[in-house]
């Protein structure tokens, strides 16, 4: 009987805050590494997809989260019970407010004419892109939905295990929330983009705790690091101080710019200073990955 | 006694699913008669709590022992407030784990990690 | 007035283009509701008048009534409730206070208790009161806390409302009570893919709004071009300079160090009203 424990390894890719250049660095890493599986579990703003040419339509699957309420107005006695006991306040004149509801049910079980159900409510839509031997997983949540987590362990499940050990590359979302936590659980490290801002700062300090609330070996890369070398030293300073690795600086580069807007990955522009110290830091990352924890 | 282990298929042969709370079934084995029970995992398609909702269906079947890889602090919660033994689940199939356990060959699950509180787990 | 400034992607400048527009007025409030990672009281630097915490209910059970009758286990869309060895068990991080088992409860021995998931901080720094909100690490949803942040607002101020990135429900509850919404994109293809989200976000909300282009540089702008294809009105052109990057960095309110940025915000001030 064969045994079927996974030889994937997940690298996760955050960064705390968002605009520190999280998606150019995975679209980089995806280019440099020859990585094949990538998913992309920023399920509220994706923009994975931007960066990597894709044929072809995905397979699509909706995606169902908490169920919302839904009023049959021809049993409905405008008794006013519904409106009075909803914590959320998603009931106004015997309408629901799609976005405000939350599905607990409530409603539902205090309506005396059982004029109200609990219905499917598709808060999102799962992609799966397939072609020449790459499997890209995305999502995109619906406006205003909430309960993003169960989502992003939904684009996780849909990359295919592997006998072979390979390496998935995840880009995750900003924050440090929900979202963040469903894509932390069971990946194998985590790289931190850290921006050298205050605000930059801050908020990588918020990503490494979580990181390690849910004990997840970390490394942090500094983008854009010219643009304050203070920062850049304090970041590294912090890091060493707590034991997590620094494996890279990358500078501030235009031609990043013009990449992204061209919907290229920042290698095709291989002379460029930033394209030479994301390579750097992918051989470091696959070094890690590959070697540790061999099974 | 009843032995339960979280399994993707109805077969013993199967390996023991990487997920406790979202795991599709749970094999239910009685080690003296040897009779064995798939109960489906409905806390798998579970907005959040879904630890929880598959622990408690594990306290209701009778269970006195899980064999698991992982499980979060509600799901362990509920576990030990029921005084079921939870053991580290190792590479191979259900019932591989399960004549380890009966060896004694298997640790207690002392790794409990903080639970991805409704934001899904894989 | 109520300003909420928002933007699809983050990193885009919200936090740059709120603090200094508040900066800027002549008096006004300063509302940070990105509560899973506040930034604005960086760069404010507020001296901290009062702080309070902010909580919700979740059930607390009365054994001595409870029959094991199961009926809130079953209930709970949460799975936030279970019932062992004649005992139940409440978890309250997931717990969305929705009363339901309170409600159901045929023996009443459920009842509301409360329990603090964050903190709303009030202060001045200068010209500006500053509301933050901060949700603690770990809970479920920022969304009591933005409701108690609007809650704070008088009709009569400037307000200046910091909204988290994205579009979820968090940013909805933020622009809800806003009576105009700026959005902030920058120059780069995922910033006008982001753009594009926001602007389906106002529209459906029938919100006034304009469109702030920051960090702009020579050549495309993807952000610019969506905004001329969909007539959407461009209230201000920021460029992308060093200097500002570099203030910025360090956490200073470029208003208040250079009188060239006072006069581009205070201009978007007077263009909104």
């Amino acid at each position: 009987m064969k045994n079927k424990f996974s030889r994937l390894k997940k690298l996760l890719i955050l960064s705390g805050k968002g605009g520190t250049g999280k998606t150019t660095v995975t679209s980089a890493f995806i280019s440099l590494g020859g990585i094949q599986k990538y998913a992309d579990c920023d399920v509220d703003a994706p923009n994975l997809h931007l960066t990597i040419p894709l044929s072809g339509e995905p397979e699509r699957k909706n995606y169902y989260g908490f169920g919302k309420a839904v009023i049959n107005k021809t049993k409905c006695v405008h008794c006013g019970l519904c409106e009075q006991n909803c914590a959320f306040c998603a009931i106004k004149n015997e309408t629901v407010e799609i976005f405000e509801c939350e599905g607990c049910g409530v409603c539902e079980v205090i309506c005396p004419v059982k004029a109200i159900s609990m219905e499917d409510y598709a808060s999102g839509e799962l992609m799966l892109y397939k072609s020449e031997g790459h499997v890209f997983s995305t999502a995109q949540l619906k406006m205003g939905s909430g309960a993003s987590g169960k989502l992003v362990t939904a684009v996780k499940k849909q990359i295919p295990d592997s006998d072979n050990s390979e390496i998935v590359v995840i880009d995750g979302s900003p924050g440090i929330g929900c979202p963040v936590i469903a894509s932390i659980s069971g990946v194998d490290m985590v790289l931190i983009v850290a921006e050298p801002t205050i605000s930059g700062i801050h908020d990588m300090k918020r990503i490494i705790d979580t990181a390690k609330h849910f004990s997840t070996p970390c490394a942090v890369c500094v983008n854009k690091f010219d643009v304050s070398i203070d920062n850049t030293e304090k970041i590294e300073k912090y890091c060493t101080e707590i034991g997590v690795p620094v494996i890279g600086r990358i500078p501030f580069d235009k031609e990043v710019v013009k990449a992204v807007n061209h919907c290229e990955s920042i290698v095709n522009y291989p002379e460029s200073k930033a394209a030479k110290a994301l390579s750097e830091i992918c051989n470091k990352l696959k070094k890690t990955l590959l070697q540790g924890g061999e099974s | 006694m009843k032995v339960s282990v979280p399994l993707e298929n109805k077969s013993l042969e199967s390996p023991v699913c990487q997920s406790f709370g979202r795991t599709p079934l749970f094999a239910l084995v009685d080690t003296e008669s040897c009779a064995v029970e798939y109960l489906d995992n409905s806390a798998a398609a579970s907005q959040g709590g879904a630890g929880i909702k598959a622990a408690q269906m594990i306290v209701d079947s009778s269970a006195k022992v899980v064999i698991t890889y992982r499980l979060g602090q509600n799901a362990a919660d509920v576990l030990n407030a029921a005084n079921i033994e939870v053991y580290k689940a190792q590479d191979g199939t259900v019932i591989e784990n399960i004549e380890k356990w009966k060896e004694g060959k298997l640790s207690l699950l002392d790794d409990i990690h903080p639970g991805f509180h409704n934001y899904g787990g894989m | 007035m109520r300003i909420a400034v928002l933007s699809g992607k983050g990193g885009t400048g919200k936090t740059f283009v709120s603090v200094n527009l508040a900066c800027a007025a002549y008096k006004a409030v300063y509302v940070d509701c990105d509560v899973e990672e506040p930034n604005g009281h960086l760069f404010l630097k507020p001296c901290i008048t009062k702080k309070e915490q902010v909580k919700v209910k979740v059930p607390e059970v009365d054994m001595s009534k409870c029959t094991g009758c199961r009926i809130c286990v079953d209930f709970c869309k949460y799975n936030a409730l279970a019932y062992i060895n004649n005992k139940l068990m409440v978890f309250n991080e997931i717990c969305h206070s929705c009363n339901g088992c309170i409600y159901l409860c045929p023996e009443k021995a459920l009842k509301a208790k409360e329990r603090a998931i964050g903190e709303i901080e009030e202060g001045i720094s200068e010209n500006v009161t500053v509301f933050t909100g901060r949700l603690n690490t770990g809970e479920v949803s920022g969304i009591p806390i933005i409701k108690g942040l609007i809650e704070k607002l008088s009709d009569e101020d400037t307000v200046i409302i910091d909204c988290p990135p994205g579009s979820a429900c968090v940013v909805m509850e933020s622009i809800r009570k806003a009576d105009y919404c700026i959005l902030v994109a920058e120059p780069t293809l995922f910033g006008a893919h982001n753009l594009s989200m926001v602007y389906d976000l106002v529209k459906l909300f029938d919100k006034p709004f304009g469109v702030v282009l920051n960090k702009c540089m020579d050549g495309e702008n993807p952000s610019e071009q969506f905004c001329i294809e969909n007539k959407i009105n461009i209230l201000s052109k920021i460029p992308y300079d060093e200097e500002i990057g570099r203030l910025n960095s360090e956490g200073t309110i470029v208003v208040r160090a250079d009188e060239r940025y006072h006069q581009i915000f205070s201009k978007i001030l007077e263009v909104i009203s």
